[in-house]
């Protein structure tokens, strides 16, 4: 697979190194050995792919670090990525009991990397669960997480699974909209070809855009699972938007891990206060802008970030500019290049949002960068006969994933409205499952 | 403050609290023995003196459990490998310069009586306040006729002793081996020899381990190894087993010095408590050095300020009536486990070690509602896992769902996950209790069943009686 498209820039390595360093042998079998093998363990109930947390930590112990690994990834195929991503304060580790005795929890994602990295170092694959070839024909729509989990349960279990992707790489947001210092793209694409060594067939550059391509897909696949993400980031619907000097979160990640942004300059105001825009507001940082602020209409109390993410955005240098919203954007008439953003106090009154009077300020900067969530995938599933779309998600059975259209199955963040990268390896899988199920009916 | 000295051991060892040293690589020299008094030591029992031998490298290995490092530890050295000479001269000495503190001279010779008569002369010379003879290094000297091969066999344990006795002037205290089916029967010879003291235990035959690697056994000499003597924490409630059986034995029973797995003031006072008159001290002092000491005396001392003894004779014995038979022991006597719902954490190792390693009487039905009785009323514990594993969990994103998430509830662990002690089924056996994680949350309480205290002896006597 051509991994082009990702940066190995040496300027981005050296700016977006690990945040956290990984654990030593020695290191990650004490912190195993802390933990006290809870039966039907909270942290297990907590993680959406249900990893069997104290297992895997207990063959790390025992020195068994294959055992470690293939025991995260029958549960979790991204296992590896989602060591880096999840956000384990509100997940398995927010749940470890020993916080309720004034104890640190067991740094689960340490533990967890610490077996994928020796996996990943044996360049072994996980075995197959199955004993034999089944005739059942998947199409996985989108690269991402979803897809990846949905298409490598399939193909462990001895089905065949096609991953369809729209742009070059798969990996969806695990390769393009990840900070750099938590999921390097190249280790996105490692896992990519983990999954492709199980099986799996990609088909990447390919847009299923019309009715034909769907006609053409129904005809060849048994099964369509719906891995399709969400759409384009939403636009903050300001005059001047489209003059240039802005570059929505999504883009300025992409950016940087193509390769295709190297460097910032000056003031960068990010609009947003959710987990991407701290992603982006740390990478305008790291990527040489000298004075990062994040704006956000409602207060700190409301953000929708992460506690650890906010800090951490914190300690990046970034600046919080509560109760504000932008009314515009312009050309700064005293410098060439850069921008103003007219910006306005508001003030909640019964969930409404009013203009304070004379509180209009006008921000210089050379970059304004709208992150204020990602719009749903509209064009598409209005052409998906049966499946029904509900406020922008496909409706789909929570436990199967399976929509109103029989064939036609759907997971991650078109069916969640977005959110972690955990969740949608849940969903494919469990998709998967369902679907493996419906086939044997259906030869039985 | 109290008075933690010993006076008179075996008629008259006097040291200035009861902790030694054992007779072991801490106390291969005089500069090492004096180091050791300048940092608090009572007594060091000399590293036994004999005709030198030759070492092997390695020598050591340990067990390690649960990342804590050398839970047990294990050597294939031998005795001293210096000079009878050296060594007394060195133990004159160290008399010289540190007049109150025991030193004891372990020997080992060879079975002949002049050179025992030799050997208990010349260290007496030196200016040994007792001797103490190795009848239990278990490896390399047993080979050659001498340590655990006297030690294993009653009838030369006490002829050496014999022979000892009627040269020495100074106390003789026997060393005994574990390694015996019963301590007792040497024990027995020893004191009928004339033993005016016991030092007990010796190290336990071992093999520690064996490297997956290269298949060859710790510790490794050249690709080889050879079984050595265990000791360190693993040992200790085996040596507190063979100290009770020696003490609660009129034909055993001489004044005692124990050892075996000792590292704290607490080990110290279990010693004391069944009976020893002093402690000997080895594989923590080579773990972290001769300054355990000093808490280890502090720490006796405050223990003993809080129940009110001033001297160690006040508290020494006590528990070894508190020890007896199996058939003597109150079968009406009846607790159950009772769990503290504001302590548990929910780590529910409790229900899993009833369920798999008890009896079936501690459950997770809180919230689905209780259900006491016989284990068929109930979801196994691999069902209850399925259930949960078939559970859909999600990552609170919003705000809102991080507060329902981690909302606060009457307890500190979610209802369905604090475990429910079947009272009617519980047998009151203290597994739940061993490994709750949370000090103080399970209790063992005891239930009034209402009738009289009754023993197995007692009732298999009436019902012989009754069936009369």
């Amino acid at each position: 697979m051509s991994t082009s498209a990702i940066t190995d820039d040496p300027q981005i390595r050296e700016r977006f190194g690990e945040l956290k360093p990984a654990l030593t042998r020695q290191a990650a079998v004490i912190e195993a050995d802390r933990c006290l093998n809870c039966f039907d363990a909270p942290c297990t109930a907590a993680c959406p792919t249900h990893i069997d947390v104290p297992g895997f930590i207990k063959r790390i112990a025992s020195g068994n670090l294959r055992g470690s690994a293939v025991k995260i990834l029958d549960a979790n195929i991204l296992g590896a990525s989602c060591a880096r991503v999840c956000p384990v304060d509100v997940l398995c580790e927010g749940a470890c009991v020993m916080v309720r005795q004034n104890r640190k929890p067991i740094q689960i994602a340490l533990l967890q990397r610490h077996a994928m990295d020796a996996f990943w170092a044996s360049g072994e694959l996980p075995p197959v669960k199955a004993a034999g070839p089944r005739k059942l024909r998947v199409a996985c729509i989108g690269g991402g997480p979803a897809s990846l989990a949905c298409a490598a349960e399939l193909c462990r279990q001895g089905a065949q699974a096609t991953v369809i992707e729209r742009r070059e790489l798969p990996g969806g947001l695990n390769t393009y909209g990840v900070a750099e210092y938590k999921l390097r793209a190249a280790d996105s694409v490692r896992e990519v070809e983990m999954i492709r060594k199980l099986g799996v067939e990609f088909r990447c550059g390919v847009d299923v855009d019309s009715a034909s391509a769907l006609d053409a897909l129904e005809a060849e696949f048994d099964f369509i699972f719906l891995g399709l993400g969400l759409g384009a980031m939403q636009r903050l619907n300001v005059p001047g938007e489209d003059s240039g000097g802005v570059m929505n979160a999504l883009e300025l990640i992409a950016a940087y891990k193509t390769g295709h942004l190297r460097e910032l300059h000056g003031t960068v105001v990010v609009v947003g206060a959710g987990n991407t825009a701290i992603d982006a507001a740390n990478a305008a940082r790291r990527l040489g802008a000298e004075t990062v602020y994040m704006l956000y209409r409602r207060s700190q109390n409301e953000m929708s970030a992460f506690d650890f993410e906010y800090e951490h955005a914190k300690q990046e240098g970034v600046q919080f500019l509560w109760n504000r919203l932008p009314v515009a954007i312009r050309p700064d008439p005293d410098a060439n290049g850069r921008r103003l953003l007219e910006t306005v106090q508001v003030q909640q009154v019964n969930g409404q949002l009013i203009p304070l009077q004379n509180s209009q300020y006008a921000m210089e900067c050379d970059l304004v960068v709208p992150a204020v969530g990602q719009s749903p995938l509209t064009d598409l599933l209005q052409k998906l006969r049966g499946v029904e779309v509900r406020d922008g998600r496909i409706v789909a059975d929570r436990v199967t994933g399976q929509t109103g259209n029989a064939r036609y199955f759907a997971g991650g963040d078109c069916v969640n409205g977005g959110r972690e990268v955990v969740d949608a390896v849940a969903g494919g899988k469990r998709a998967a499952m369902a679907m493996l199920k419906s086939a044997e009916v259906a030869h039985a | 403050m109290p008075d933690i000295s010993v006076k008179g051991f075996a008629g008259k060892i006097d040291s200035p609290n009861p902790f030694w040293l054992a007779s072991a690589p801490p106390t291969n020299t005089g500069e090492m023995i004096m180091r050791a008094f300048d940092a608090g030591w009572g007594g060091a029992v000399w590293k036994t003196i004999g005709e030198p031998i030759v070492n092997v490298s390695s020598r050591y290995s340990a067990t390690d459990w649960n990342g804590q490092r050398m839970m047990g530890f294990n050597n294939i050295e031998l005795i001293s490998d210096r000079t009878v000479e050296q060594n007394l001269t060195e133990m004159a000495e160290v008399k010289k310069r540190y007049p109150k503190n025991a030193v004891i001279a372990s020997l080992m010779v060879a079975s002949n009586r002049e050179a025992w008569h030799e050997i208990v002369a010349r260290a007496e010379d030196a200016g040994a306040d007792g001797l103490e003879l190795n009848f239990g290094c278990p490896h390399g000297m047993s080979e050659r006729g001498m340590g655990s091969a006297v030690g294993q066999v009653p009838e030369y344990a006490e002829m050496i002793t014999a022979w000892v006795k009627e040269k020495a002037r100074t106390p003789v205290l026997v060393k005994l081996t574990p390694n015996i089916s019963d301590i007792r029967a040497v024990a027995r010879a020893a004191k009928r020899g004339g033993a005016d003291g016991l030092s007990a235990i010796n190290t336990i035959n071992s093999i520690t381990g064996i490297d997956l690697d290269t298949f060859v056994p710790r510790p490794n000499v050249d690709g080889k190894s050879s079984h050595g003597g265990y000791c360190g924490p693993a040992v200790k409630p085996i040596a507190l087993n063979m100290v009770q059986q020696i003490l609660a034995d009129s034909e055993s029973a001489l004044p005692l010095s124990g050892i075996g797995g000792i590292g704290s003031w607490r080990d110290a006072a279990e010693f004391l408590l069944l009976g020893c008159g002093t402690v000997q001290v080895c594989t923590a002092v080579m773990h972290y050095g001769y300054r355990i000491v000093d808490d280890m005396a502090e720490g006796l001392e405050n223990w003993m300020r809080e129940k009110g003894f001033r001297t160690i004779e006040d508290f020494r014995g006590l528990s070894v009536a508190k020890v007896t038979e199996w058939k003597h022991l109150n079968l009406n006597y009846k607790i159950v486990a009772r769990i503290d719902e504001q302590q548990c954490i929910g780590c529910d190792l409790c229900h899993i070690a009833c369920w798999d390693g008890a009896h079936q009487c501690i459950h997770l039905d809180r919230v689905t509602g209780p259900v006491d009785g016989h284990v068929e009323l109930h979801r196994t514990p691999a069902e209850e896992e399925v259930e949960s594993r078939a559970l859909l969990a999600e990552t609170p994103v919003t705000r809102r769902e991080r507060a329902e998430v981690f909302a606060a509830g009457p307890y500190p662990t979610p209802l369905a996950r604090i475990p429910r002690v079947d009272e009617t089924e519980c047998v009151g056996c203290n597994l739940c209790w061993c490994v709750c994680p949370v000090e103080g949350c399970i209790t063992m309480v005891r239930v009034d069943q209402g009738v009289a205290a009754e023993t197995w002896e007692q009732r298999t006597r009436q019902g012989v009686e009754s069936s009369r």
